[in-house]
């Protein structure tokens, strides 16, 4: 499967499926707390398949900086 | 996963309170934590005129629409800080906004205002660039709800910004920063009420519904928040969180609850006095505050190295009128 990382500059892998959310977060070395997990715009839980066919888009939602 | 509310599938989990929402009923909830904590802390009247800080970053673009959804009164506060191409498309990301739902939007150039921009002030005071940018905003914010008449200003705030900043705060025992901190700062003689109504939800679950109400907003990171402390300490308490569910909650709701009353207590007799400041009568606790002082010296060293004219001397008062734009 191919992911889209948006953390927040776009990267792409590749990834052998199928696996559930949590396990690709895992491989990925993403922690879930600071991410939302999306394919085809429909938001993933972490129990949630995705297949070798899909698209999957991991999405940053840490923001900000103060130094 | 199911949604608890109607049993469909779920899109988001909030494991912190053991949760997980349909798109629909995510939404719903999302909105009613937000007018929970309004109401819990008597943030807002639904008479009051709001000033919601924007960016254009997902929190204050999500804090913006629900505040609207709620039906406040609300007007928008864009700073154009001449950061490159990332303050174009932040501009851009908000009006975007705000022409689609027709609602006012005052964008303030700091160029046009004071002459300057953020990596400019930076750069001529050598001083780093996120400490005069927050200097910069929170004194032109409340600024402009204080001229315009606002009765509070809304800002994106959330629990990940509020529990970093404590962590940070507690690493370095900064104990004069530690009481200050709370999701609403009373008005007083010149300081617009300062309200965070997202401050209970985190990050995550912000941008699931920035995501699911396909709201436009600003991905993109400032380009000199790499390698910030707050960071760092988001991501270790997203570390934590991962492991133990609700931590970050009970951290600072708890240090609010129980510690905080303790420190205030604490403190030698009242506060600080303000006083207002000569230059600009705005409040501060010396005799010029940290705004004036700042942009001063920035001023100084620009005639020194003739970035600007010789005779220019820094005015506190801005060389424009804070009126919002037409929507587009």
């Amino acid at each position: 499967m191919k992911v889209v990382l948006r953390t927040p500059d776009r990267e792409e892998r590749e990834l052998k499926g199928p696996l559930r959310v949590a396990e690709l977060l895992k491989r990925l070395n993403v922690v879930p707390e600071g991410v939302i997990v999306a394919r085809d715009g429909e938001l993933l839980t972490l129990d949630d398949e995705v297949g070798d066919q899909d698209t999957v888009e991991v999405i940053s939602a840490v923001s900000g900086g103060r130094r | 996963m199911k949604c608890r509310v109607c049993g469909r599938k779920a899109a988001v989990e909030v494991r912190r309170q053991g949760q997980a929402f349909c798109p629909e009923h995510y939404l719903e909830w999302f909105e009613h934590q937000v007018e929970r904590a309004i109401r819990r802390h008597r943030m807002l009247r639904k008479s009051d005129r709001v000033l919601v800080a924007v960016s254009g970053g997902k929190d204050s673009i999500a804090l913006w629409e629900v505040l609207r959804r709620l039906g406040y009164a609300t007007t928008g506060l864009h700073l154009q800080l001449g950061i490159g191409g990332y303050s174009q498309r932040a501009l851009e990301a908000t009006r975007r906004y705000a022409g689609e739902r027709g609602l006012p939007l005052i964008v303030v150039d700091l160029r046009e205002a004071y002459r300057l921009s953020i990596p400019e002030l930076a750069e001529l005071t050598r001083r780093r660039t996120c400490s005069v940018c927050g200097l910069t905003k929170r004194y032109v914010i409340n600024r402009v709800a204080v001229e315009e008449g606002f009765d509070a200003v809304a800002t994106g705030h959330n629990l990940d910004d509020e529990a970093s900043v404590l962590l940070g705060n507690v690493l370095h025992w900064q104990t004069d920063a530690l009481v200050r901190q709370g999701p609403v700062l009373p008005a007083k003689e010149k300081l617009a009420k300062r309200v965070k109504p997202l401050y209970l939800l985190t990050e995550r679950e912000i941008l699931a519904y920035t995501l699911l109400r396909r709201l436009p907003y600003q991905h993109e990171e400032c380009p000199f928040s790499v390698g910030a402390k707050s960071l760092l300490y988001k991501e270790a308490l997203n570390r934590i969180e991962a492991q133990s569910p609700g931590t970050k909650q009970a951290f600072l709701e708890q240090y609010l609850k129980r510690i905080e009353p303790v420190l205030q207590a604490g403190l030698p007799a009242g506060e600080v006095a303000l006083k207002a400041c000569e230059r600009c009568g705005y409040p501060t606790t010396g005799e010029v505050c940290a705004f004036c002082k700042t942009w001063d010296q920035a001023y100084r060293w620009a005639r020194k190295k003739r970035i600007l004219p010789g005779e220019s001397v820094f005015a506190p008062e801005p060389a424009l009128r804070f009126a919002p734009e037409r929507p587009n």
